[in-house]
């Protein structure tokens, strides 16, 4: 971290991520980026370990898989395919902004005022309808096709 | 290195997820839909998968554009508490090296099964 940096004591805490203000949506949304990014964080350290499995051959990695045949594994693992879908439309769109690209040109504050928060938003509602599209997919994959 | 620099390979590396990702998904997880495999888990599929050179490259890319993804924005997370300045040391030493061992372990596994010839399908 740059020493010259300043840096200012995080009075909110964890809090922060869902209170403390009169927040918008994309407040709502950086929380569930960063839940979903954790959960998946977990999942994959653990997705290390079970693939790896594979290492020991067919007996090792059918006991594994074996273990994981029951509904509520399937339904963890449809969580994290959610999280992943929800996670990667969203990071689409934060990556868009952070180059600047949904922002707007920049203009003189004259009043009515246009956020720039608003200008992005459009995209917002529109990964999120992207999301909810691969999530019904998902789900159908998931728990109607197939018998796996 | 600088704060932004590690920033910047963190959208990097989000950008090689979403493309290796997307791919992985679709591959598992809406298999039934494009109608790619009977059952994506089974040992023959898997095996099948992993010898195929394109399957090993991309895992480990993957592996580790994920990893450091994962990392740096989970440290980002944990920063952001207002640590202490030997805590956030400690989390970087653990993140890098736990993270170098995720890597070559999961890279090991990959390069070892690409290997395996002796496996029969």
């Amino acid at each position: 971290m740059a020493e010259t940096a300043k840096h200012y004591k995080n009075r909110l805490g964890l809090w922060g991520w869902l209170g403390g203000g009169r927040y918008g949506l994309e407040r709502y949304a950086y929380a569930l980026h960063r839940i979903t990014g954790m959960g998946i964080l977990l999942y994959f350290v653990l997705h290390i370990f079970v693939t790896g499995s594979r290492l020991g051959g067919r007996e090792s990695w059918t006991k594994w898989m074996g273990g994981f045949e029951s509904g509520i594994f399937e339904v963890g693992e449809y969580l994290v395919f959610i999280a992943v879908a929800y996670h990667a439309l969203n990071g689409i769109r934060l990556a868009l902004t952070e180059l600047g690209l949904l922002m707007g040109k920049p203009t003189r504050p004259l009043f009515p005022y246009r956020s720039a928060v608003l200008k992005q938003r459009p995209v917002l509602i529109l990964v999120m309808v992207l999301a909810a599209v691969l999530i019904i997919a998902g789900g159908l994959d998931f728990f109607l096709l197939g018998a796996e | 290195m600088r704060e932004s620099t590690l920033w910047f390979w963190h959208i990097i590396a989000g950008a090689v997820i979403l493309v290796l990702l997307g791919l992985h998904m679709t591959v598992m997880h809406l298999d039934d839909i494009i109608g790619l495999y009977a059952d994506t888990t089974a040992w023959e599929t898997v095996i099948a998968r992993s010898q195929q050179g394109f399957f090993m490259v991309t895992y480990i890319l993957l592996l580790g554009a994920a990893l450091y993804h994962g990392l740096y924005g989970f440290r980002s997370i944990l920063f952001e508490l207002s640590l202490g300045k030997g805590c956030q040391k400690a989390i970087n030493w653990l993140f890098l090296i736990g993270g170098l061992l995720l890597f070559i372990y999961g890279a090991y596994v990959a390069i070892a099964v690409y290997s395996m010839k002796e496996v029969v399908l």
